[in-house]
């Protein structure tokens, strides 16, 4: 499936169709769930109403995590088949990755702040986020720095198969170590352990960040083919008054 | 209505999170669209180039 999509017609073709549909399955997935975590679904008992903050808040960490695992799959993939537009891919999923990390991190915080009495601790759940999103801002910073493509694409393949390892750490920090965050409620292996009414809408909106994510990834790389095709058909232009320059005086001396 | 707004004392809180989001995201939702739109563009004037071009006898 991977080699099929390396072939960028057939990747700008699959793209033409799912673009649309991810911005459906966002458009549809926020229209349920922006009510429902806004106003709908109850407050905590504890919490209060600071429990909404729950809904941008995980859907940002799961994408954090997921977006780092599509990227080193991605570089995996460049690395071992050396597919054209796995870098591509790679690159496209580093910004919308970052940009989940740091409201994860932010939203975090700021519900943090009334939850535990403070905006920051350096216990492993916080730490090893922190790690994920300095890692994806190395990883974006690879890619812009360098000036030969190939060894920055090279070097942003190792920092995302590297990068990687700390992935599972974010995910199981929280049972490894003695952790101020909550354990898991949710990705557990007993099942959820919070209510449906804050379920569903949980739900809804980790649907609308995936669809969100694709559509990210998508218009990116299709953006990236028609980059590299401007390029090489300018290239093309520009070569081309020079070449029939060249017949000319050829046609002349003969 | 100000009920809600007032999201039981933690409207900074709630609001501030939501609107971040919004923001972030819809920001990077905007820079890429443009970003697309900016290729096609050009993508388009290449054609045009192309087309005059071959056009000439």
């Amino acid at each position: 499936m991977l080699s099929y999509f390396s072939n960028p017609a057939r990747f700008e073709a699959f793209a033409r169709w799912a673009s649309p549909v991810a911005l459906i399955v966002l458009v549809g997935s926020l229209l349920v769930a922006v009510p429902m975590g806004l106003y709908f679904s109850p407050e905590d008992y504890q919490q209060g109403h600071t429990v909404r903050i729950m809904y941008v808040h995980v859907p940002a960490a799961i994408m954090a995590e997921l977006a780092f695992g599509f990227m080193a799959l991605m570089s995996l993939t460049a690395f071992v088949w050396r597919h054209s537009l796995a870098d591509a891919c790679a690159r496209a999923a580093a910004g919308p990755g970052a940009i989940f990390a740091a409201l994860t991190l932010l939203t975090g915080s700021i519900w943090g702040r009334p939850t535990w009495g403070t905006w920051w601790v350096w216990d492993a759940r916080l730490t090893s986020m922190l790690i994920l999103f300095l890692t994806y801002i190395g990883y974006i910073a690879v890619w812009q720095m360098g000036t030969d493509e190939t060894k920055s694409a090279r070097l942003a393949r190792i920092v995302g198969l590297v990068g990687f390892i700390n992935v599972p750490i974010v995910k199981f920090s929280v049972d490894w170590w003695n952790t101020l965050h909550q354990p898991a409620s949710i990705l557990r292996a007993d099942g959820p352990t919070i209510h449906s009414s804050m379920l569903w809408p949980l739900g809804l909106m980790a649907l609308a960040y995936v669809a969100l994510f694709a559509w990210f990834v998508l218009t990116d790389v299709r953006a990236s083919i028609s980059e590299k095709q401007i390029a090489r058909r300018s290239q093309r232009t520009a070569s081309r008054p020079v070449a029939s320059g060249q017949m000319a005086t050829g046609e002349q001396n003969g | 209505m100000a009920e809600f707004f007032a999201m039981g004392g933690y409207a900074f809180h709630v609001w501030t999170c939501w609107g971040a989001s919004t923001v972030l995201l819809g920001g990077l939702a905007i820079a890429r669209h443009r970003r697309l739109r900016r290729m096609a563009e050009l993508a388009g004037k290449l054609d045009g180039q192309g087309s005059t071009r071959n056009s000439v006898p």
